[in-house]
This record gives structure tokens, sequence and C-alpha cells, in this order.
């Protein structure tokens, strides 16, 4: 640790460490320096005057955000010239900014309010009229009203910075200043919208949230995107039942306030006019709307046959319902149905990498050591467009800490472009670059070894012993691809695992096995579409299907049964990085029912409710604590944030066909089981495959012109 | 996009000034005399400047548009510019550029319908000791008076060159 140095901030003797600035070590002990410009984590600025201090012998006022603390330094920040210069300042910035707080998204929830509330002046004395430029239309979802900018330049550094895009950009200088996209009148980028939150005022806004609602109006529920395996916190805003935007600006949760494209838009899928919304049976080769109690009973009745039959059973579990879920239907079909035939779509090799560090703890890496680790090497993945939030910790990691990234990719990979060093290697064939890299790896402090669904099966055994043969701390990352892939492994949704990767000891059908199987009598899936590329062969089978669409294999159901999303239930999902989370209920959509409530009735049907015991989240949580292994994790802890599971510490002993793994490579575009269901997300891919920059005007280069304010807003009238 | 030669060993000079990582600190001086040659700041200019200084397209639109000198069309063959700063403006400086939007029929960053000759109101030229300064092009003329000034935009407006309008003596910059 740096040394630590005293110094004075009105009156209290604080000290910090040498470097620190005084903004900050002034808000580390509670006293407020007001700023926009200066945000943690990203470069400084000193562009918007607003946190000016005194400090002693120093002959005027200083920008707290770039001054670092210095031994015996006095600095005041309540002396009268100080409370004058933010005054001063905030009228400066409300030159041009237009007082349409009652019609502007952000108020409410606006710094700029905010700070003219507290420190403002009452009026302005400014006579002049406001420079007006109009509004544009960035792309589906980026908006930006130039007038409401107080050009703090901070949309510019999330994106340059953060997320490496370099979209944004200032054109003009002075009062005509103007923040541009990248295309002449349009962005050409991740869409993620960082820009959007960050801005203090509402000078960007975004397309699907605008003038949709007032932020106190919204009911804030914090709970996990269910989109990627990165298990980002997304805080949805909530109005009547109705999700109108998500975002996470209390960062809390593993990133911060970081979201994708998908995290923060993409959860409008949930009420996609084809949602289903009432179960259905097949009656004279036709789906038809019937009530729960006859669908259920029907289920019921054909699984009861198949099973006093001997029958042959075929279940299809998701990457996408919760731990609870999970467990509770591979304990459904192995302790009632009395079969092991099951499985789901395996999109990384978790097993043997568990397998392979068996003996060894700690050795997983979690998604804060992404960002505190130095060095890295990514293994077939093009981890900024495939796993957003894993990109951009390890990016942030590289600006904070310099840390060294290695990528092994078959193709370009936006890591290159601050890597260290970058090998071109084809898919499957990446460990061939192992060899060159082992004496530069070998000399970093640690390591984070992350790897796609490319490197499996005996590959990973050779990276882990070539990673443990470096001599330095390794840990390692396999890549999944959905938002509990990973918790679908760990709770034994293969036929060869019970949960906690312990043997199952009985052989089972897989997926692939299950859909090539002439003699399935009956096949069940739960939140997943097998069929959408491959058929069933068998024909005649009873074929139960829970999901929230009629997907491809929902369309060759004998019964279907509307399903509740991720934003409708509660639960506990397991991250790639085995960070296990809580989902909470944001919504409900009528008609639909969480899978563990669906599971549980069938069980109840058949008169197993006794042994299944009742299907409430926690109850199931707490027998998955009590028997899996690495999930021993009190509920207050997953609920408060995350917590990394560790899940076994002895060989797993059951080696998994690698064949059966195969990830889908969607990336921050491409629609995925549930994208495809999102407007907004596929409004913006329509808008980025027809992108030929039109011609209408040029807005970001345009001259602002001086207008007359009009009559509701005299020049000079006092601020709100 | 092709430059001369002169002023291809020009750019090569100024990226061999700059350390390898600091290719963009030649990016003002490749702009000034890029718009020289091409005639303003082109999206094509634009690009091939950002491609040789290794950044976005954006981030030399975010200097070409903060420099006034740089010019996204192009100006007249004569660019006539007259100081209104402050130790120009203290002796006629604003008069003179008044005068000069008057005898051109020409505003700030105005063309004539010919393209011989466009007007600039600028700021600080670094001629203080000489105000009021003008300049047209690369050269300038000190301590201007309103009959000098007339000389200089009649002769211009004759289609003489600055050279020839032996009434007034122009100082090499």
């Amino acid at each position: 640790m740096a040394d630590l140095v005293k110094f004075t901030i009105d009156g209290r003797e604080l000290e910090a460490p040498a470097g620190t600035l005084v903004i900050e070590a002034a808000k580390r002990n509670g006293i407020e320096i007001p700023s926009f410009c200066y945000y943690e984590g990203y470069s400084l600025q000193a562009a918007c005057r607003m946190c000016l201090v005194e400090v002693e012998k120093m002959p005027k006022m200083q920008v707290a955000c770039t001054l670092p603390v210095g031994n015996g330094m006095v600095i005041r920040t309540d002396t009268p010239q100080v409370q004058s210069a933010r005054k001063y300042t905030l009228e400066f910035l409300l030159t041009n900014h237009p007082l349409d707080c009652p019609v502007c998204d952000k108020g409410g929830e606006c710094e700029l309010q905010d700070m003219v509330f507290r420190y403002g002046a009452g009026e302005s004395r400014f006579t002049e009229n406001k420079i007006h430029v109009d509004e544009q239309q960035w792309s589906p979802v980026v908006f930006y009203d130039a007038p409401r900018c107080i050009l703090c330049f901070r949309c510019v550094r999330a994106c340059d910075e953060g997320t490496g895009v370099n979209a944004l950009g200032v054109i003009n200088r002075g009062a005509i200043s103007l923040i541009a996209p990248n295309k002449e009148n349009h962005l050409e980028c991740d869409e993620c919208g960082q820009c959007i939150d960050i801005c203090p005022v509402g000078a960007l806004t975004s397309g699907t949230y605008r003038y949709q609602t007032r932020p106190w109006e919204m009911e804030h529920v914090g709970t996990i995107c269910t989109h990627c395996s990165d298990g980002c916190k997304t805080t949805l805003g909530v109005r009547q039942e109705e999700i109108v935007r998500g975002n996470n600006r209390d960062r809390s949760g593993i990133n911060g306030e970081f979201l994708c494209i998908k995290g923060r838009y993409a959860f409008d899928f949930y009420n996609h006019a084809e949602r289903l919304q009432s179960p259905m049976i097949r009656v004279n080769g036709k789906l038809e709307a019937v009530s729960w109690s006859k669908a259920l009973e029907t289920i019921a009745k054909k699984f009861g046959e198949i099973k006093a039959r001997g029958g042959k059973f075929g279940i299809v579990g998701s990457n996408h319902t919760t731990n609870e879920e999970n467990f509770y239907l591979q304990k459904f079909a192995r302790q009632c149905l009395e079969t092991n035939n099951i499985d789901h779509h395996r999109t990384g090799d978790v097993t043997t990498l568990v397998d392979a560090l068996s003996g060894t703890n700690g050795k997983l890496a979690t998604t804060a050591d992404l960002y505190e680790k130095k060095a890295f090497l990514i293994l077939g993945s093009d981890l900024s467009l495939e796993h957003p939030f894993l990109a951009f910790q390890i990016r942030a990691n590289f600006r904070h800490h310099a840390a060294k990234i290695y990528t092994v990719t078959a193709n370009a990979v936006r890591e290159e472009n601050y890597g260290t060093k970058a090998i071109r290697k084809a898919r499957f064939q990446e460990l061939e670059a192992l060899a060159e890299l082992r004496d530069e790896l070998a000399a970093q402090p640690n390591l984070v070894i992350v790897f796609g669904d490319s490197v499996k099966g005996e590959a990973v055994r050779q990276l882990v012993a070539f990673g443990e043969s470096l001599g330095i701390p390794v840990s390692y990352c396999a890549l999944v691809d959905y938002s509990n892939s990973r918790g679908a492994i760990d709770m034994g949704l293969v036929p060869e695992l019970a949960p906690g990767y312990h043997a199952s000891g009985s052989p089972g059908l897989n997926l692939k096995e299950m859909l090539a199987a002439g003699d399935l009598d009956a096949f069940w899936v739960v939140g997943a579409n097998p069929l959408q590329h491959e058929p069933l062969k068998a024909n005649r089978a009873f074929v139960v299907v829970q999901d929230m669409f009629l997907t491809e294999t929902a369309q060759r159901a004998d019964v279907v049964l509307p399903s509740a999303s991720a934003y409708e239930k509660n639960g506990t999902v397991t991250n790639g990085c085995g960070e296990v989370q809580r989902l909470k209920r944001a919504v409900s959509t009528l008609g639909t029912k969480p899978d563990l409530e669906i599971v549980g009735l069938i069980a109840k049907e058949m008169g197993f409710a006794p042994q299944m015991g009742p299907w409430s989240p926690d109850t199931v949580y707490n027998e998955i604590r009590r028997s899996v292994k690495g999930y021993d994790i009190p509920l207050p802890m997953v609920t408060l944030g995350a917590q990394q599971t560790m899940p076994v510490n002895g060989r797993v002993g059951v080696d998994l066909n690698p064949d059966l793994i195969a990830s889908a490579h969607e990336n921050l575009f491409t629609s995925g089981t549930m994208g495809r269901y999102s407007k907004i997300l596929n409004s913006v891919i329509e808008k980025r495959l027809n992108n030929a920059p039109t011609t209408i005007g040029e807005p970001a280069q345009s001259q602002p012109s001086h207008t007359k304010p009009s009559s509701d807003q005299p020049p000079g009238s006092a601020h709100q | 996009m092709t430059f001369s030669p002169e002023l291809e060993a020009r750019f090569e000079a100024f990226l061999a000034k700059y350390p390898a990582d600091r290719k963009r600190s030649a990016m003002i001086p490749m702009l000034i005399y890029g718009q020289d040659e091409v005639g303003s700041i082109t999206d094509e200019l634009v690009e091939e400047v950002a491609k040789r200084v290794g950044v976005t397209p954006l981030q030399v639109r975010e200097v070409s548009g903060f420099y006034s000198m740089l010019h996204h069309k192009p100006m007249g063959k004569y660019h006539v510019q007259v100081c209104t700063n402050i130790s120009c403006l203290l002796v006629g400086g604003e008069e003179l550029y008044e005068r000069a939007c008057q005898k051109l029929g020409l505003g700030h960053k105005q063309v004539s319908a010919d393209g011989q000759i466009s007007l600039e109101e600028v700021e600080c030229m670094g001629a203080c000791s000489w105000a009021p300064a003008v300049q047209v092009n690369y050269d300038f003329y000190h301590d201007v008076t309103p009959a000098m000034l007339d000389k200089l935009l009649d002769g211009l407006k004759a289609g003489k060159a600055p050279e020839q309008i032996s009434e007034v003596q122009k100082v090499n910059s």
C-alpha cells in the first residue's frame, strides 16, 4: 500500500494513500464534492468545473477531481467562495440547457436537476436566446438531444474506455460543441446503452424508455439477466406489471453498472404477442387451448401409463431455468419416473474442468478475478461479443492495472487491440499455441485461463496440465452459453451425473440418443428447443413441452404448457464463473406458471407430492444446500450478491462425451433462444443490416441555430 | 487517397517526428497541409489522416471541428482573414472587417461566386505588435489602414495575385 498522506478537509484531519484524488478522499470520508465529469473508473476530464475547492496557499480554486492529496494540504469545500463558484458554474451550464424537465426522461433522477436544487442559483441572469439543435436519433435505442448536453464527456469515455468501441466523440467547440456518433448521422456500435445510463442529464435517452414513465412511478426489481451466462444483475423498472426499462445504476451486483444490449433492452420478449398463455392439447392433429387441470391430468395419466408398462422416457431440461427447477426436475425424473434419461444442451466443458481440478481449491476464476488478476489467456472465444461483461472486466483490468492479455482465436477479436499477443489458430487447434506462450505466461505473477467450447474433453485436461506446470497461480473459466448453463450441469441435468457431479451410477440416454431412439415413449422438454435443428425419430412418442413460445419443439408437442420467464419467477441461477445469484420476480404473465410449479403439479397429479416436497423456491433451495456440494451457501449471501460455488473437490469419475458440447456462439446481435422474441433487439439487428448511410441532412455536423425561446421559457426566468 | 510527392514527403516527416505510439500528434499539421492541397477537410481526407495516424475518423473530426482554420468546405483562392481580437479591435480591426464585408459583399467564411476570394473574421494571429493585422492565405499585412485594405481588396477583385498588388506591402509569414 502506498504511503499515507495526512491532510485536512473542512477542518477534519484525514489520511489517504498518496495519489488519492481530493474528490475521492472527500467522498470516502463522507464529504460531498459535487461533480459531473468526474467518474470513478474512467479517465480524468476536468471539464465541468463543478468540483472547485479552496486549497490553502494556492492562489486560485482547484479542481478536486484532478488534484491528488498532499501532505499538510488544507482543503475547504464549503466556503462562501466555493459556494458561489458552484452557483455560477451551474448558471453557466444552464445557459443553453432547456428547462424542459417536465417532459425530460431524466426528470427526477437528473444529476443537474439535483445539483441546481442543492447548490444552484434560484434564477439566471442570462437574457440571450438559448442555442437550439434538433434532437437526433442515432439508432433504434439511442437518441441525442444536444441542448440538454452539458459536455461532461462521460459518454465518450464510457464508450472509448469502457467498451473499447470508440463510437462517440465531441465535435465543434465552445457553446456549439456537440456529441457526435461515429457514422455521420448514426451509431455503429455495441448498442449497449451505457452512454445513456452514464449521462448525468437527459441528453442521451433510450429508445425503449423515453416518454414511458417517471422514475418514481416504477418499482425497481433487482434480478439477473437471463440472456448469457455472465450473470449480470439488471434492475428492472416495473410499472403496473410491465417492465419499462433495465439498468443497474445502483451498481449492485457483480457487474457494477455494466449491461450489454441484451441486458438493458432485450427484456421485452416476455410480452411478445406470440407468448403462450394457455395450456394446449393436440386434438385431431391440432393444438387446442385447454384448462391447466385438463392438461395436467392428461400428462399425469399418460406418464403413469408409460411408467407402469416400463416405457422409455426422455427428459430435456433447460439452460435458462433456475437451479431449483433443474434440481426438482431431475429429482422427479430419477426418483419418481425412475429414469436417468435426462439431459440438456451442453455448451461448455465444465465437467472435465472440475474433474481436472480435483484436489484443489479456489481454482475457478470469479468475475472479480477478471478485474484483479494480472494476466489472461483467452482461447477460442470472441469475448467482447459473446461474453460482454467478462470482456468489460478484463478491459477495465487492462486500463487500471495494465493486465496482460493473450488471445488464441480463429478470427480477429477486440481484445487484440490492447492485448499483449494475439495468435491465430483454427477452432480445436488452440492448444497448439501454448508452447510458444509458455515462457511469457510463466513470467506473470498469476494467470486466468478462459476457454470456449472448442477446448473440451481431453484438451481441457491438457490445458489444466499446462496451466499447473507454469509454476504460478492459475485459475480457470470454462465459458458456457446461457444464464444457467452452469447450474444445469451442477444440478445434474445429464444422465451420467447426479447433482453435485456425483456419478449417477446407472445408464441413461443423452439428448442425442433420445432424439435418435425410435422407441421413446415420452419426450418431455422443459424450456428448451431440441427439435429446432434435429428431428425426433420416435414419431409415436408422447411429447410434453413447457415453454414461453410455440417453438419448433412445442409445435411437435402433444401437450404444451405455458411457462413463466426468468423475470416472472424467484429462484437462483449460477453464472459461467459459478456464482450463485438470486432471481426476483418482476412481473407476471397471465396464464403462465413457473416451471418449478408445473413440475410440482405434474408430480402431485401423479401422486408423488409427498416424495417431491413443496415446490416453493426457498424450500427446494434449502434441499439443494443440504444435498449438493458447493451450494451450501446461505440464502442471504445469494440475495445480497453472488457467491461462487465450489462444486467438488474430488474426481468426478465419469467421462462425459465431449461431442455433445457445442456452443451456439450467440453474440450481442444474434437473437438467441429468447432474443428472437425481443422486439427491440430485432429492430437494432434490422437497422444494422440495412444501414446504408442515409443522406437526410447531416445532423452531427449541423450548426446550431438561434431560435426564439418558446413562450413558456422566457429568457432569464427562474430555474426550478 | 493519394497526395502530391511533396505532401507525401511532408507527411512522412511529420509521422517520423513522433514516437510510434504517439502518431496522432501529427494529426493537426497533416490536416492543415492536407487542406492546402485538397482545398478543404473532406471526408476522404479525414479517413486518410485517421488511417495514417491510427485513430478513428470521428477522432479526427473532433479535432477538425475544433480548429477554426480547418475548413469543411473550400475557401476562395485568396482567403482574406481579418483579426478582430483585442489588440486589433482596439485600433480598428472591427472597422476593417466590416469594411471588407461591404467591399467584398461577403460575410464570415463566405466565398465569392467565382471562388476567388473568401473572407473570415479570425481570432488573434500573433501579430499584435503590428495591429491591426490582415492575412491573405499565409501572408501577413501589418498596420493595415482602411486605405491599404481598399487597395488590397480592389487588387484581389481585379484578379491580381497579392504579390502583384505593389501598393500594399505584404510580410511573408
